[in-house]
């Protein structure tokens, strides 16, 4: 008896990342309100890299000052659990 | 003199009564007329749970300043915070153009914010 591998259909091609802020044209990224800083972290409160947030490295270097600074001003937390 | 933009935000203990917390921002907004500063826009946000304990407080009075200023001002006002204890934690940082127009917008909501409550 042969093992034959089923055939895995491949899923329909992934859809293409974009950086968000080039797209919507935003250009300054704001500290001061977390919850959009939120969608850039992951449950433990830490940043998501660029591969996975589709953002240029610009934008990328700005969020990640702004979570910073958020985090310095205790309006994200350096460490959580269960964040969103 | 060359003015830059400015932003501070600082937060303080939530120990203080309606009276002292009136009377910290008015010093440090007086310590910001007395240099020279230009007050552009201010906003206290008010009791605000923190992400973490700050010495071992869990809430406190944030208080944001948007002014305009020389560069020597800048290292008296973190002197003056950095002096006073009713103080947790504060940031001033200055604002590029892309941050400038972002505060401008970001008045104007507000301010139309207010007259539609006030409106109503």
């Amino acid at each position: 008896m042969s093992l034959v591998n089923e055939r895995i259909e491949r899923r329909e091609t992934v859809q293409k990342k974009y950086c968000r802020f080039k797209k919507y044209g935003i250009k300054y990224v704001d500290y001061k309100d977390p919850d959009f800083l939120l969608k850039f972290l992951n449950e433990q409160g830490k940043i998501l890299p660029r591969r996975i947030t589709g953002n240029s490295m610009k934008f990328q270097r700005k969020v990640g000052t702004a979570v910073k600074r958020a985090r310095h001003l205790a309006l994200l937390p350096y460490v959580a659990d269960g964040l969103k | 003199m060359f003015q830059n933009h400015y932003e501070t935000v600082f937060i303080l203990t939530p120990v203080l009564s309606e009276v002292q917390i009136q009377e910290t921002v008015a010093k440090f907004k007086q310590v910001l007329i007395d240099n020279g500063a230009e007050l552009v826009n201010e906003e206290h946000w008010g009791l605000r749970k923190l992400a973490y304990p700050i010495q071992h407080k869990s809430t406190g009075y944030y208080q944001l300043f948007h002014f305009t200023a020389t560069p020597e001002l800048i290292s008296t006002l973190e002197i003056a915070y950095k002096r006073d204890e009713r103080l947790l934690r504060f940031l001033t940082l200055k604002l590029d153009k892309h941050a400038i127009v972002y505060a401008d917008r970001r008045m104007k909501k507000v301010k139309s914010k207010k007259e539609e409550a006030t409106a109503e």
